[in-house]
């Protein structure tokens, strides 16, 4: 049953996307510790950090894509389950810094000690604890999904007006995390970390080992979401998505459905966080701001959306051109991102690989007729290619 | 004219004084209605009549404002949402033929194929032996074994009814409400649903919504005519073709 689940992940184009990020995931830390830095392939580690924070994006917007690609939802709010990921992982760091913080105060972090707070706040219990913050990336995001989905899709809260609400979700927590007496750092978020499972934050080899993660928690979250979009699940999901009232009158409970959805999404985003934090070195509450959550809608859309393998695409190629665009003509960017997403919406509707993908089975149904009308071929061959 | 007590021992849907209303409007108006096991009915009236609403409330998706509505004697419809009343066995085909059209034919049948419906029962479920039987024979029963791997998306508007239809069927119903099936169609696919539709009802019950007097005619079936929320005339379609009240109402002079 499970293996029979697995399996069904493989189709071709998934396995050589898992391969090209697992090679990734070996060869860009190789090259940065193994080459001299004069030598012509060496990377340092400043793009590979760099090129991990891509990484993590492609996950949010893999997390993303399916909810919006398969379930008809789009959130614009994903960037709010991203932050509270990051911002569990940046606890987590917090606590690693000890005595070391511009006080010295082993007990407390540097921000409560500067509000003049005596003790640590419940919340932050157990984040000294790697597995336990480990498992908190996961919760806190699943839980926010898990209840905000509860109300929103039990009331049947669809399109736009969902959107609008999910937009309000990171609004507000965005406001919320603002706030000093959160007990989050504020304005100023968390920062200055120095230590994970025992190792410097800055150094090389950590550096590659967060690369590394990054590329495979991307691989595996890529392999879970094929098998569920694979499976009979996914098929329901689509049909959410096309003809949600058919869904209901077949029998299914569209709630539930949408609801595992948007907590494993929620999950992956989560991760994504998680892995971005360390990398990046701060965490605050701009990450809540609803203009991320947006952007990732575009890259979801550059790449095309509904096809798990073109989120990722597309959040490497528009972060990469932002890191582009941002350096050689810093005023220009949001005019070429803006341009960009009406771009893609007026001429690739389906994003980059939804029209290659179209293109390769049109051609094949082409192929296929002009066999049938030759008399060669049959006609369950044009009936699959169309497919 | 049978009493309530003795139609109430057999039936398999039963409305009783059903009322509902919209911002004023009363769409039914103490409407009663009865169908019996292996029944095959037709429902005919004028534009906002009650019809659609009428499937409304069986099925879940409108809450009447007063009156009773059982399945099978006991079953209150009006306590279940529109997911637990197709557990139950109600099926519905909407008026605009409503078909999953990125997926292929034969998925949509597999997605109605009436099996366990939860997430992880879906998550892992493995095509049987005794499912792809059964989808294969849907397919015959629909005339469209030669065309399972085309997407939905591509059949004609008369084919996506009838892929509507078995779906239905996959889901396995004691009682299908089918509004306006032949909207839209040909003669010659009007013909060949009548005939598909009078073998589903060998083995269930069928309630037809439809506006074609001929289709009607074909079926052969009891009629019944709503006006304005509530039951005008019911009987044979000639009886009740010659009724006074529904010549006025709806087949006009």
């Amino acid at each position: 049953m499970i293996s029979a689940f697995i399996f069904r992940a493989l189709k071709g184009h998934i396995v050589v996307t898992v391969a090209v990020i697992l090679a990734f995931a070996v060869l860009v830390p190789a090259s940065n510790l193994l080459l001299a830095p004069d030598h012509a392939l060496h990377i340092p580690t400043y793009v590979m950090s760099l090129m991990g924070k891509y990484l993590c994006y492609a996950l949010l917007a893999l997390a993303l894509d399916l909810v919006w690609g398969y379930c008809g939802i789009l959130s614009l709010g994903h960037g709010a389950f991203f932050a509270l990921g990051g911002y569990a992982m940046g606890m987590y760091l917090m606590r690693q810094i000890g005595s070391r913080g511009v006080y010295g105060n082993a007990d407390l972090p540097d921000f409560m000690v500067f509000l003049n707070w005596k003790e640590l706040p419940w919340f932050w219990y157990g984040f000294d604890m790697f597995p336990f913050a480990m498992l908190m990336v996961l919760f806190v995001p699943g839980l926010l999904a898990f209840v905000f989905g509860w109300f929103a899709f039990r009331s049947r809260v669809n399109g736009v007006y969902l959107s609008i609400i999910t937009q309000a979700m990171t609004y507000a927590l965005m406001l919320a995390f603002f706030r000093n007496d959160m007990g989050f750092g504020g304005n100023n978020g968390l920062t200055d970390y120095k230590e994970i499972v025992g190792f410097s934050v800055q150094g090389g080899g950590t550096r590659a080992v967060l690369f590394a993660m990054s590329a495979l928690m991307l691989a595996l979250c890529l392999l879970i979401a094929s098998a569920i979009v694979n499976s009979k699940f996914g098929k329901v999901l689509v049909g959410v998505r096309d003809a949600e009232s058919r869904v209901r009158f077949l029998g299914f409970r569209v709630e539930n459905i949408k609801l595992f959805t948007f907590v494993v999404s929620a999950m992956f985003a989560g991760i994504a966080g998680a892995l971005f934090v360390p990398q990046v070195g701060i965490i605050n509450p701009g990450e809540f701001a609803p203009a991320n959550s947006i952007e990732v809608v575009v890259w979801t859309a550059v790449g095309g959306r509904g096809t798990l393998i073109g989120p990722i695409i597309g959040a490497v190629l528009v972060n990469a051109g932002k890191s582009y665009f941002t350096g050689a003509f810093p005023e220009l960017w949001l005019f070429a991102l803006g341009g960009l997403f009406i771009a893609v919406t007026l001429f690739l509707p389906k994003g980059i690989v939804g029209t290659i993908q179209s293109g390769f089975t049109g051609r094949k149904a082409m192929r296929a007729a002009a066999d049938a009308e030759k008399g060669r071929g049959d006609v369950t061959a044009v009936a699959q290619a169309a497919e | 004219m049978n009493t309530i007590a003795e139609t109430r021992s057999k039936s398999l849907l039963y409305l009783e004084d059903v009322s509902v209303s919209f911002d004023g409007f009363k769409a039914l108006n103490s409407l009663s209605f009865v169908v019996e096991p292996g029944e095959l009915r037709a429902i005919i009236g004028p534009n906002g009549a009650g019809k659609t609403t009428m499937m409304d409330i069986i099925t879940g998706k409108t809450r009447p404002d007063t009156g009773k509505v059982l399945f099978e004697d006991e079953i209150d419809l009006t306590r279940k949402d529109e997911a637990d009343i197709a557990q139950l066995g109600i099926g519905r085909k909407f008026q605009k033929p409503t078909v999953f059209e990125s997926h292929t034919v034969w998925d949509n049948l597999e997605l109605a194929l009436n099996r366990p419906r939860g997430v992880f029962s879906t998550l892992f479920y493995k095509l049987s032996a005794e499912d792809t039987a059964r989808i294969e024979e849907i397919l015959d029963t629909i005339r469209m074994s030669h065309r399972k791997n085309e997407l939905a998306a591509n059949l004609s508007h008369g084919q996506k009814q009838w892929l509507e239809i078995g779906m239905l069927l996959a889901q396995e119903p004691k009682l299908l409400l089918v509004d306006e099936p032949v909207a839209g169609m040909t003669d010659a696919e009007t013909a060949e649903t009548a005939v598909l539709l009078r073998e589903i009802a060998k083995s269930r019950s069928v309630v037809v919504v439809e506006h074609d007097m001929g289709f009607i005619r074909e079926l052969g079936v009891k009629v019944t005519c709503l006006a304005e929320g509530s039951v005008l005339a019911e009987g044979s379609i000639d009886f009740v073709s010659s009724d006074p009240k529904v010549i006025e109402n709806y087949l006009g002079r």
